[in-house]
C-alpha cells in the first residue's frame, strides 16, 4: 500500500518533469503564444510536502496514528480537489514521521524534515516533544501547527511560524471555575493543588475566576504529587462546608483526594482540571467518582463536522479517536494559506496563516498574535457509570450544552 | 470541635498502621542493632502481592471481607518469605562485620527490593479494586468509615499479640535473652539464627498486614509506596525508643496524631493575614489573594515526621520509653 503509493508519486513526478521538460523543450517553438493556453493537457505540476510528526510506535501510537490519519484525510482531499497554486497543479505528499513520544528523537526527525525542506508540518501530538522540535522548525523557517500539544509553553516562545489549533492548558482554569460557577453556583469553593507547576498554575486559575463570579475561595490547600493521604487536608475543608471542591493535579493523587472526601462526608462537587480527566479516576475511587466535573482543551472527536466525520469512517473504516479533527484542521489550514498565497514557499504563505480565517472540522479558526487559536474551546466532562461523557462545551467564556453544541457543528 | 475529632481519628488510623510498621524496625534493632532500612519495602511488597489476589478474585464476586482476607493470606507467606531470605542473604553473613557494612546493606537491599517490584508490577500507579462497601458512622459530628474501624481494631489486635508474643511465650523470651545479650543467650542453649531470622519473619508478617491495610484504605498501590511509608515508621520507632516494643506502638499512635493536627492546622496558624496589620505589603497582598496568605500549607505534611525525629535525637536521644542509651545506633 505504502509502497504503491511511493511508486505512483514517483511515476507521477517522473512523468510531471518529463512533460515539463517537454514543455521547455518546446518553449523555444512556439514560445509566443502564451503558455497558458495548451496548459489543459500538460499543466505544470508542483510537489509540496508537508510533514507530520506523532509517536507511531509506543504506548500512544494509536493516538498518533489517529492524528496522522487526520492529516491524510485532509491531503487526499486537497489533491483530489486540484488545486493550483502558483499556476502550477498542486500535488500534496504527506511525510509521516514517527517521533515514538521522545523529544530527543522528536528533534531528529524534525531536522530530518527540515532536511527534505517539507514546505509545513503538522504536528507533534506531545507537548514535551512539540516544544524542543519547534525550535528547529523556526530556525528553518517552517511553520508548524500543532493539533494536540496543549501546553502554553509552546506558543509562549516568541515563535512566529508555531501555530496552535487547540486550546491551551491555561484556557481551561477559567473555563472549568466559570461552568462551575454558572450550574453548580457554590456559595464555598475549595480548591487544592498539587504543588507542581501544572496543578498549581490551574488552581490559581480556577481561584482567580472564582473569586471574580463572587465566590468564596477557601485558603489554599497542598498537596504534593505523591500524596496518598489526604485526610488531613479534607478534613480542615470539610469543616468550611464548601459547595465545590476544586483539585489541580493528576487522576493517580485525585483518585484517592475524591475517595477520601467523600468518606468523609463531604457533599460538594468535585472538579478536576486534565490531569484528573481518565476514567482511571473511576478505578481509584469507584462509586465516589460517580458526578464529579473535569475539563480538556479541545472538543471530543464526535463533536467534529459531519462532512470530516463521514470521510474519516469512509477513508479509515473507524471513528477518529481524539485529535484527528484538529491534525485534519493543521493541514487544511496550511493548504488554505498556500492557496492565498499562492505559493507554497514558507516565507510566503506564512503572513497568511497568521491572518487567516478559515472554517475547519472544528469550527472557525483564527490565531491571535502568540499563533494561538481565538476563543478555543474547553470541554466539560462528568462522570457517569464509570465513564467520561462531555457535558458542556466553553467557547469565549460561553457555556454551550454539549447537544446544542453538537446541533452547531452539525448543522453548519 | 467536630473537626478536631475527625483530625483525631485520621491520625488514629494512621498512627496505627505506623505503629505496627515501626514494630518491625524496633523488633529488629532490639536483637540485631541493625537498622533495616529495607523493612518499608516488605509493606509495599505485601500490598503489591494482595493487590494482585485481590484483583484476580474481585470478578467472581465471593464477599469483599473473604476476597481481602486472602489477598492478606497470600501476602503473609510471601512477605515472610522475603524477610527471611534477606536475614539469611544479607544480614547473616555481615554479623560480624562493622556496623556501618549492614547499614549499608539494608539501603542496598531496599533498593533492589523497590526495583524487582517495578519490574513484576510495573511503574504505575496500581488502583485496588473498589470491592469493600464503605460505610460511614458519625461521632460526635465526626465520620470513621468501616474501614478505618477494621484498620484501628486489626492493629491493636496484632500488637497485644506481638506482646503476648514477646513477654509470655519461650520464643519472647528467647528473643528478649538474645536482645540483651546474644553471646551469653548463645551459652544458655538458644538458638540464636533461628531466634533472629524468627524476629524477621514476625516483623515481615506485620508488615505484611500493615501493606494490605494501607492498600485497601487508600485504594492504591505503587512500588515506591514503601520507601516514605517506612522511614515514617523508623521515625516513630525512634520517637518511642528504638529497640522497645511498648515504645514502637505508642511512637507510631503519636507520630500519626502528630502528622494529622500538624497537616490539619498548620496552614490555619501560618496564616499570614492574622498579622496583615504589621506592612502595608501584606495588607495588600491579603486583600488581593481573598483574605489568605498561607506560608506553610498542608504539603508540609510528610515533615512533621522528620521534625519529630530530629527534636527527638536533640533532646531525649533514648526515645520516650527508651531504656537504652544511644550509644548503639
Amino acid at each position: 500500500m505504502q509502497h504503491a503509493k511511493h511508486l505512483f508519486t514517483l511515476l507521477a513526478t517522473v512523468a510531471a518533469v518529463g512533460l515539463t521538460a517537454c514543455g521547455q523543450e518546446k518553449k523555444p517553438e512556439a514560445a509566443k503564444p502564451q503558455a497558458a493556453a495548451p496548459a489543459a493537457e500538460s499543466t505544470p505540476t508542483i510537489d509540496i510536502k508537508i510533514g507530520h510528526v506523532a509517536p507511531l510506535t509506543g504506548s500512544i501510537a494509536h493516538l498518533g496514528k489517529d492524528n496522522e490519519n487526520g492529516a491524510r484525510l485532509a491531503i487526499e482531499q486537497a489533491n483530489a480537489e486540484k488545486i493550483m497554486i502558483g499556476g502550477k497543479l498542486a500535488h500534496f505528499e504527506l511525510i509521516a514521521e514517527d517521533d515514538q513520544a521522545d523529544p530527543k528523537v522528536g528533534t531528529t526527525v524534525a531536522q530530518k524534515l527540515v532536511d527534505m525542506k517539507v514546505a509545513g508540518v503538522d504536528g507533534h501530538l506531545n507537548s514535551g516533544v512539540t516544544i524542543p522540535a519547534s525550535a528547529i522548525y523556526h530556525q528553518a523557517g517552517i511553520p508548524m501547527i500543532t493539533g494536540s500539544a496543549t501546553n502554553p509553553q509552546l506558543t509562549e516562545q516568541g515563535f512566529d511560524n508555531v501555530f496552535r489549533v487547540v486550546g491551551r492548558d491555561d484556557q481551561q482554569g477559567p473555563a472549568i471555575a466559570n461552568y462551575l460557577a454558572a450550574t453548580e453556583k457554590p456559595k464555598v469553593a475549595a480548591v487544592i493543588d498539587d504543588s507542581t507547576a501544572y496543578g498549581e498554575g490551574l488552581a490559581d486559575q480556577v481561584a482567580k475566576t472564582l473569586r471574580a463570579a463572587g465566590v468564596k475561595v477557601l485558603a489554599r490547600e497542598k498537596g504534593t504529587d505523591k500524596q496518598t493521604d489526604w485526610m488531613a487536608v479534607l478534613t480542615k475543608i470539610k469543616g468550611e462546608k464548601p459547595d465545590a471542591v476544586f483539585y489541580g493535579g493528576m487522576d493517580a493523587t485525585g483518585g484517592p483526594l475524591l475517595k477520601q472526601g467523600r468518606e468523609l462526608g463531604i457533599k460538594a462537587v468535585f472538579s478536576f482540571g486534565d490531569g484528573a480527566c481518565t476514567e482511571k479516576m473511576h478505578e481509584l475511587a469507584g462509586a465516589a467518582a460517580e458526578g464529579m466535573l473535569c475539563s480538556q482543551a479541545g472538543i471530543p472527536p464526535q463533536a467534529a463536522s459531519k462532512d470530516f466525520l463521514t470521510a474519516y469512517k469512509a477513508r479509515f473504516n473507524t471513528d477518529p479517536i481524539l485529535y484527528a479533527p484538529f491534525t485534519y484542521d493543521a493541514a487544511n489550514l496550511m493548504i488554505e494559506a498556500m492557496k492565498e498565497a499562492n505559493s507554497a514557499d514558507p516565507a510566503k504563505y506564512l503572513p497568511f496563516l497568521h491572518k487567516i480565517h478559515y472554517k475547519g472540522a472544528t469550527g472557525w479558526i483564527d490565531f491571535d498574535a502568540k499563533g494561538d487559536r481565538k476563543d478555543a474551546e474547553i470541554t466539560i466532562f462528568v462522570m457517569k457509570d464509570g465513564k467520561v461523557v462531555p457535558t458542556a462545551v466553553v467557547k469565549a467564556g460561553k457555556t454551550v450544552p454539549f447537544d446544542e453544541f453538537m446541533k452547531s457543528m452539525g448543522g453548519a | 470541635m467536630d473537626i478536631f475529632i475527625q483530625q483525631l481519628i485520621n491520625g488514629l488510623t494512621l498512627g496505627a498502621v505506623y505503629a505496627v510498621v515501626a514494630l518491625g524496625y524496633t523488633m529488629v534493632y532490639g536483637i540485631i542493632q541493625l537498622i533495616n532500612f529495607a523493612h518499608g519495602e516488605v509493606v509495599m511488597i505485601g500490598a503489591m502481592v494482595a493487590f494482585t489476589v485481590i484483583n484476580a478474585l474481585a470478578p467472581f464476586g465471593l464477599p469483599p471481607l473473604l476476597v481481602v482476607l486472602i489477598g492478606t493470606a497470600c501476602a503473609i507467606p510471601v512477605c515472610i518469605l522475603v524477610g527471611y531470605t534477606m536475614e539469611r542473604l544479607a544480614y547473616r553473613p555481615l554479623r560480624h562485620a562493622p556496623r556501618l557494612a549492614p547499614l549499608i546493606t539494608a539501603i542496598g537491599v531496599s533498593i533492589i527490593l523497590q526495583h524487582l517490584a517495578m519490574l513484576v508490577w510495573s511503574r504505575n500507579v496500581l488502583a485496588f479494586p473498589q470491592i469493600i462497601d464503605t460505610r460511614l458512622y458519625n461521632i460526635a459530628g465526626a465520620t470513621i468509615t468501616n474501614v478505618q474501624i477494621t484498620i484501628i481494631v486489626t492493629c491493636v489486635a496484632m500488637m497485644a499479640a506481638l506482646a503476648l508474643l514477646v513477654y509470655r511465650t519461650r520464643l519472647g523470651t528467647a528473643m528478649r535473652a538474645t536482645a540483651q545479650n546474644p553471646h551469653v543467650a548463645g551459652l544458655m542453649g538458644i538458638d540464636i539464627d533461628r531466634v533472629i531470622a524468627a524476629t524477621f519473619a514476625i516483623g515481615a508478617g506485620l508488615a505484611a498486614v500493615a501493606g494490605v491495610m494501607v492498600g485497601t484504605y487508600y485504594g492504591i498501590a505503587q512500588y515506591t509506596m514503601g520507601s516514605i511509608l517506612g522511614l515514617k515508621a523508623f521515625a516513630a520507632a525512634v520517637l518511642g525508643g528504638i529497640g522497645n516494643v511498648p515504645g514502637a506502638m505508642l511512637g507510631g499512635v503519636l507520630m500519626g496524631l502528630v502528622e494529622a493536627l500538624g497537616a490539619g492546622y498548620i496552614g490555619t496558624y501560618t496564616d499570614l493575614c492574622k498579622i496583615s496589620g504589621i506592612s502595608e505589603w501584606l495588607t495588600q497582598r491579603c486583600a488581593a489573594d481573598g483574605g489568605h496568605f498561607v506560608l506553610f500549607g498542608s504539603n508540609y505534611q510528610d515533615v512533621f515526621a522528620f521534625v519529630v525525629l530530629i527534636l527527638v535525637l536533640v533532646f531525649r536521644p533514648s526515645g520516650i520509653l527508651g531504656e537504652r542509651v544511644g550509644d548503639r545506633a
